[in-house]
């Protein structure tokens, strides 16, 4: 018998992608063919992406992480090798030490489904504090903290909850949505695969603070993985009494049920989510009225995104102002951004805002992965911005985006070097518009196929200065016209592609008729 | 997206195991969706004949049950082939060449997105950000998540299902 050797291997849609499960029958072989006791923990992501498929072996100094494993390396591992992969101590990686980790803060850390681990790392402290307050205090506690919706909107939390605590006595509904489409966005997806509790006790203190009994996770079809460990979580909850008729005997009562979308990215959009949640279409609401007044089944109903309700224990435990002292302006607490595209060190980035994206880009990210110059960066997912080299010194804030007509949206950076084609790009975001539309008013139905039609023509040189002033007034129409931020913003990436990137769109005039 | 598990032939329809796997969703709130899922999981599509049976269940009507199963890129008119590749057409992809690898694994296949090929032996879908976008591009294998993808790795994943 040989000393028990434990090692972590995440248990996370990246890990998976690049080979982690092969990386564990590899390591249980080995250890079986030494003699060598192991115990392998699958925890969550450290949201170090680029390190993965990224293991740790436990030391008496602490958990060292090798990243980048491949199934050749695991021999090497058993031998003390694998010095070219070893990145020290995993909390001493730069990466991660400087991060403000707050609602990410056992992401990587414990086992997602340790009911233990959840409580032995700060785990339900909010919600026990919660249980012994009032609705009122609790809604006050998310407004003094400057919480705002992490979804993208970023409307404040705690003026949405305040609105459904004060709309009577009927049935309410807390309903999460989980429909991450964005490209170049995995936090959402990140937090519910790696530290599942911390959302389902954020959704019961968004319960308890409003008055609600029953809550839905809305989840987009492609995360399989984040159904499977919710749904564990569900009833691990159950069984130990935090979920139920009678939570930890308080005579509260609270329920969650996962709901999957369908491959509908318009669903992300909360009263398109709403009608699918109700087994509908997912077709967009006209507003009023709210749905914190009228939401699911024509209740009143909390919309909250995953990364808004999963910061709420965090801001019960440690109080409003702990949160608020993070962050710049309007913008208070942290935000998860999301390293994409081409990008060295791609991954999750949890910081108070008023970080500069240069300073993402270039110190977390490592600039491109192919090592070409950096030519633009989409912030805010399809529908935000593209912004160029000069705009990098722009401070992540709410506020700051808005005025120069960009979007953070919900943290994801989607870096381009060089080779990207502006022109094609802004072609995309009315193609996109056009496949994702619900079609429900007409400038974003129409007006993204005949935006894509015109992108095509000028990109073949037809008429170019004529179709780019058509372009220009449709995407008015769009944006002032259309029901929700589907039309509404899909002219942004058009309209910032093309002001800063003229020459994308400028082929030869061959005077073709119209 | 392919969590459904017998995806990769068609069951035949069976109008009793369809209606059991109705009756399990007619009770939740707004269960059609659900309803929808299980039968794709149950027939690998949406088999037309089911949606009598939906507008029963869920007192709609007919027109209005295709509504919602048109409506949902997911819920398939048509069985699928015996293996599926989806590619990410995305953004964060489209910034490591997805449009490059998406014109290869045409070409490999023989096949376009949205089309099946002659033999059913594969079906190549488009999708819209599979989350993984830290290490694009991403594309699926019979519901299997891949990262960083290169035309010699796809080369050698559908070889290793071709054989």
């Amino acid at each position: 018998m040989t000393d028990l050797m434990t090692l972590y291997v995440p248990l996370e849609t990246t890990a998976l992608s690049l080979g982690a499960d092969e990386i564990v029958m590899a390591l249980l072989s080995e250890a079986e063919k030494r003699g060598q006791d192991v115990e392998i923990i699958r925890n969550g992501s450290w949201g170090l992406s680029w390190l993965e498929p990224l293991v740790e072996v436990v030391t008496d100094k602490g958990r060292v992480a090798y990243g980048n494993m491949t199934v050749e390396d695991v021999p090497g591992l058993f031998d003390g090798g694998c010095a070219a992969l070893c990145q020290g101590l995993t909390a001493e990686i730069p990466y991660l030490k400087t991060q403000d980790r707050l609602t990410f803060v056992r992401c990587g850390l414990i086992d997602a489904l340790s009911l233990e681990d959840y409580q032995e790392n700060g785990g339900f402290q909010g919600l026990e504090k919660a249980l012994a307050m009032t609705p009122q205090q609790i809604v006050d506690q998310v407004t003094e903290s400057g919480l705002r919706g992490r979804g993208g909107a970023a409307f404040p939390t705690g003026i949405k909850w305040n609105t459904v605590l004060g709309a009577g006595d009927g049935q309410k509904y807390i309903c999460c949505n989980a429909d991450e489409g964005d490209s170049g966005t995995f936090a959402d997806r990140i937090l519910m695969e790696s530290d599942p509790y911390c959302l389902i006790e954020g959704m019961i203190i968004a319960g308890l603070a409003v008055g609600a009994t029953e809550g839905f996770i809305y989840l987009r079809s492609e995360y399989p993985l984040c159904r499977e460990i919710l749904g564990e979580a569900l009833i691990n909850a159950r069984d130990a009494g935090w979920l139920g008729q009678n939570i930890r005997g308080s005579g509260k009562a609270f329920d969650v049920q996962i709901r999957m979308g369908a491959g509908s990215y318009v669903c992300g959009e909360e009263t398109a989510m709403l009608d699918s949640l109700e087994g509908k279409r997912g077709m967009v609401r006209a507003k009023p009225p709210l749905p914190a007044i009228h939401g699911l089944f024509g209740q009143p109903t909390v919309v909250n995104n995953v990364l808004s309700l999963a910061t709420v224990p965090i801001i019960m435990a440690k109080g409003a102002e702990f949160y608020q002292d993070y962050g710049i302006g309007r913008s208070r607490g942290t935000i998860a951004f999301q390293l994409a595209g081409n990008i060295a060190r791609g991954g999750l980035v949890e910081k108070a805002f008023g970080i500069s994206l240069r300073e993402l880009i270039e110190e977390y990210g490592g600039g491109t992965v192919t090592g070409t110059a950096l030519k633009a960066v989409q912030v805010g997912g399809p529908l935000g911005a593209y912004l160029g080299e000069k705009d990098l010194d722009l401070p992540m804030d709410y506020e700051a985006f808005s005025d120069v007509g960009a979007v953070l949206g919900h943290g994801g950076i989607v870096v381009f070097d060089e080779t990207a084609d502006m022109a094609e790009q802004a072609k995309f975001a009315f193609d996109f518009c056009a496949i994702e539309s619900c079609g429900k008013c007409t400038p974003c139905r129409i007006g993204s196929v005949r935006g894509a039609e015109l992108m095509a023509k000028i990109q073949r040189g037809e008429k170019g200065d004529h179709n780019m002033a058509l372009v220009r007034d449709l995407c008015d129409v769009m944006e002032n016209g259309s029901l929700c931020a589907m039309g509404g913003m899909t002219p942004i990436p058009v309209l910032s592609a093309l002001k800063h990137w003229p020459q994308d769109f400028k082929k030869a005039d061959f005077g073709v008729k119209s | 997206m392919s969590q459904d598990k017998t995806h990769l032939e068609k069951a035949e329809w069976d109008e009793k195991e369809a209606l059991q796997v109705i009756a399990r969703f007619t009770d939740l709130k707004g269960g059609l969706m659900e309803a929808l899922h299980g039968l794709q999981e149950a027939f690998g599509y949406i088999p037309p004949e089911s949606y009598d049976l939906l507008a029963a269940a869920f007192n709609l009507s007919k027109a209005e049950v295709y509504g919602v199963k048109s409506f949902y890129h997911d819920f398939r008119s048509a069985p699928r082939g015996h293996h599926v590749v989806q590619i990410c057409q995305a953004e964060s992809c489209q910034a490591l060449g997805s449009r490059a690898l998406t014109s290869h694994v045409q070409n490999k296949l023989g096949i376009k997105l949205g089309e099946t090929s002659h033999d059913g032996h594969f079906t190549l879908e488009a999708v819209y950000c599979l989350g993984n976008c830290a290490v694009s591009p991403n594309i699926t294998l019979d519901g299997k998540l891949h990262g960083r993808m290169t035309e010699t790795h796809f080369d050698s994943l559908v070889k290793a299902v071709a054989l």
